[in-house]
């Protein structure tokens, strides 16, 4: 477990995989069990498809929204390839959780550039901390492909400090009752990940 | 109760609380949010005008009809409104009147990064600057009282990083304040040179008590630290600041016009070296130095972008070593895109291969100035694109006209009209495409003045885009669906050789606000001849699989454009499954 002074974690991805809910979730969940938190997006125009980033930062009292280089106690990232984009923020006892999802760029579906094969390796140069989650498959598995990223809120969930009813209360109060059992049942999936470096 | 608020959230909490009745606004980014919130509480009349200037106008007389009034704008919009703003500041309010204005650095979506905190000196107008989300609430609400108090409107001055991060803000009640009646006093409100001349010695006697104000307010404060080196610093960059010296002593402004000059002084008295950490132009620093108080600021920081802890670092203290570990610059990128459905996609495609001189304009569309799509030859400002098409087919620079202005619907309505009566007025050769797609997209689908709806979703009138081109002195005014991409062409080559000013509007509606679908395509693998012609168009639900053109079926709109552009009829629609029992 990381130190309880403070907690960095960088959740990235593509637009439209629903990264802006989930670091909601994670920010309020901070919130209710007694943190300062700061959460920050950063994206450029792009609506869909482009690259996302969100800065989770708790600890007794944030200052800035922006996580420094080599800072991510935790980089969870919602596709393989833009994992990469973010090794920066990366240091020796970074946890890397990756989403098992390949999403073409248009330079690589225009048959421009190679999507990068060597994914883990060059994740590795920096931490050894590193796993893979089929969330994709087991939200196809699960019925409906848009819970992705509650699957994924459970697998980061399952390492941060706080107790299963914060985080069930506070996807009660982020999501409509419609969506909620389906994101609460992807949750506890992602909860099941968990894996002891 | 505690609440977590993105900074936006908290402007419009705290006008709330602030017992604010009258906010309006003109889309822009980062400061959207903000008037889409305060559209939540019930108290609050909200409205999306037709452009900044507008919206400062309406608000001029709402606060002097006596209800406390927010106008929000993103930093390009106070230009557009600099002009009501300048005088207004003459003139003073009745009710308060608080102007938000929201800078962009390092350009999230802006065409510049300009730094609005010399609007503020500009007009003499007090300014605050908020450096998290609970100040952002305070802070407008204070600018509420101090307007009132000094009969002045009050700029509150945020950045991206404000707007849009979430911080815990601690909720308050609202406050009920009461109209107040007019009282017509034309000295005070009619500025003709006599009265202005006056007005203005009132306004220089208004800053002498600000800047004393500035001196005791508790939102300008000596934080005590350790060490000989102070930190003066504001606005979000103070975060960033903080974080890099925990120890020291810092000066924190959150009242930043006037600057508290005694208080810079004494702060300074007895340090070794001063820093100022701030964003963008050296605004603090430049007026510190004024005083004879040495002082390092943009030696060492950056005067574009935004900073962050890292940054401020370098500056400071060390240079940053060699992180990340690789060159990431040759990933393949994720550049924004139109999205799948566009029906600006259509045009740029049905108008690309008339290779014609194309003034761009700001939004969506803009985004086909990449490639392959390369369609666009300037954007300036909003409604630019007419009066600089106008003017480059006015001198001939080309032979034949040749030279197209493209905006959208949100932003003909916001500045396009004047544009329109120059190139009526003064026989212009030039032909102008408003891409209607009824809304506002690229801040997320406002309505606007066409659109048949308020902020508040209330239907109302809607302006007629064609008849309204008429009406202004076009007489060659055309619609046109651009998912018909050869009638489109052809239109447009046809209004580029005739030498008279016209305008086509290309019509369909944004298919992300409307949630507009039809049925997806597909490829024949056995009729795709692997000419990548469709890859072009460059939609994002175009793929290739080895070398054949792919269509993802999920991202797939059913716009058709692809179809239209494969000779070899290879791409076609999947007919709709029928309703079958299982």
């Amino acid at each position: 477990m990381t130190s309880m002074e403070k907690l960095d974690i960088l959740i990235v991805g593509v637009g439209g995989q629903g990264i802006i809910l989930s670091s909601r979730i994670v920010s309020l969940a901070f919130v209710r069990a007694g943190f300062d938190v700061k959460q920050s997006e950063v994206h450029g125009m792009a609506q869909r498809g482009g690259a996302v980033s969100s800065h989770i930062r708790a600890s007794a009292n944030v200052y800035s929204p922006l996580i420094p280089d080599e800072s991510a106690d935790f980089l969870l990232s919602f596709e393989k390839l833009e994992t990469l984009r973010y090794l920066n923020f990366v240091h020796s006892g970074t946890t890397v959780l990756i989403n098992d999802q390949r999403i073409d760029p248009p330079s690589v579906a225009a048959g421009k550039q190679e999507y990068p094969e060597d994914i883990k390796a060059r994740i590795a140069k920096k931490t050894k901390k590193i796993d893979f989650v089929p969330a994709a498959a087991e939200a196809f598995a699960l019925g409906n492909e848009r819970i992705v990223n509650s699957i994924l809120t459970g697998v980061l969930a399952a390492y941060l400090p706080f107790d299963k009813k914060i985080w069930i209360k506070t996807f009660k109060e982020t999501l409509s009752p419609k969506l909620l059992d389906i994101n609460l049942k992807a949750f506890e999936k992602g909860l099941e990940f968990k894996k002891n470096f | 109760m505690k609440e977590l608020m993105t900074g936006n959230e908290a402007i419009a909490r705290g006008a709330w609380e602030a017992g604010c009745g009258f906010a309006t606004a003109y889309p822009g980014t980062p400061s959207t949010e903000i008037t889409e919130n305060i559209a939540r509480y019930k108290e609050i009349y909200a409205e999306w005008a037709p452009n900044e200037k507008v919206a400062f106008e309406a608000g001029i007389g709402a606060a002097l009809g006596g209800v406390r009034t927010l106008v929000c704008m993103k930093h390009v919009g106070l230009n557009v409104a600099a002009d009501p703003f300048c005088t207004f500041s003459y003139t003073g309010t009745s009710a308060g009147f608080v102007l938000i204005c929201a800078d962009d650095p390092a350009m999230h979506s802006s065409q510049n990064e300009q730094d609005n905190r010399y609007y503020a000196r500009l007009a003499k107008v007090p300014m605050l600057e908020p450096s998290n989300s609970q100040e952002a609430k305070d802070f407008t609400a204070l600018a509420f009282e101090l307007s009132e108090k000094f009969d002045t409107p009050v700029m509150v001055r945020v950045t991206t990083r404000i707007s849009h991060s979430r911080g815990i803000v601690e909720l308050g009640k609202r406050k009920n304040v009461k109209q107040k009646p007019f009282e017509p006093n034309p000295p005070k409100y009619v500025m003709v040179p006599a009265n202005a001349r006056v007005r203005h010695k009132v306004v220089v006697e208004r800053q002498k008590k600000l800047a004393e104000l500035s001196e005791t307010s508790p939102i300008n404060r000596i934080e005590k630290g350790k060490g000989k080196i102070g930190v003066v610093s504001a606005g979000v960059a103070y975060q960033y600041a903080r974080e890099v010296f925990p120890d020291a002593p810092f000066l924190k402004l959150g009242f930043t016009h006037p600057l508290p000059k005694k208080l810079i002084g004494k702060f300074a008295k007895g340090k070794e070296k001063i820093y100022v950490v701030e964003e963008l132009e050296p605004y603090i620093e430049e007026q510190i130095a004024a005083l004879g108080i040495p002082v390092i600021g943009k030696q060492k920081l950056p005067i574009i972008d935004e900073l962050n802890p890292d940054i401020v670092k370098a500056g400071f203290i060390k240079k940053r070593k060699p992180n990340p570990v690789e060159d990431i610059s040759a990933l393949p990128k994720r550049p924004p895109n139109l999205c799948p459905g566009c029906p600006h996609r259509g045009l740029f495609t049905a108008i690309k291969q008339l290779k014609p001189v194309i003034f761009g304009d700001i939004g969506c569309y803009t985004l086909s100035v990449l490639p392959p799509l390369s369609t666009h030859d300037s954007c300036i400002c909003m409604g630019a694109s007419i009066g600089v098409s106008y003017g480059y087919s006015k001198v001939g620079a080309n032979e034949i006209k040749k030279s197209l202005g493209v905006l959208g619907d949100s932003t003909f309505l916001h500045s396009g009209l004047t544009g329109v009566l120059e190139m009526a007025y003064n026989k212009g050769m030039n032909t102008v495409i408003i891409l209607d797609n009824r809304t506002t997209a690229m801040t997320g689908g406002q309505n606007h003045p066409a659109t048949g709806f308020t902020l508040k979703g209330e239907e109302t009138r809607a302006v007629d885009i064609p008849a309204l081109c008429k009406a202004l002195g076009v007489e060659r005014v055309f619609v046109t669906s651009p998912f018909k991409v050869k009638e489109t062409r052809e239109l447009v080559k046809r209004e580029l050789d005739i030498k008279e000013p016209s305008i086509i509007i290309s019509s369909e509606p944004c298919p992300l606000i409307f949630r507009k679908r039809s049925a997806p395509f597909a490829v024949d693998p056995e009729k795709c001849k692997e000419c990548g012609a469709c890859l072009q168009i460059n939609c994002p639900a175009l793929t290739r699989k080895g070398k054949k053109a792919q269509v993802v079926d999920y991202l797939c709109n059913g716009c058709s454009v692809c179809a239209q552009v494969c000779k070899f009829n290879a791409i076609e629609r999947v007919p709709e499954k029928k309703a079958t029992a299982k």
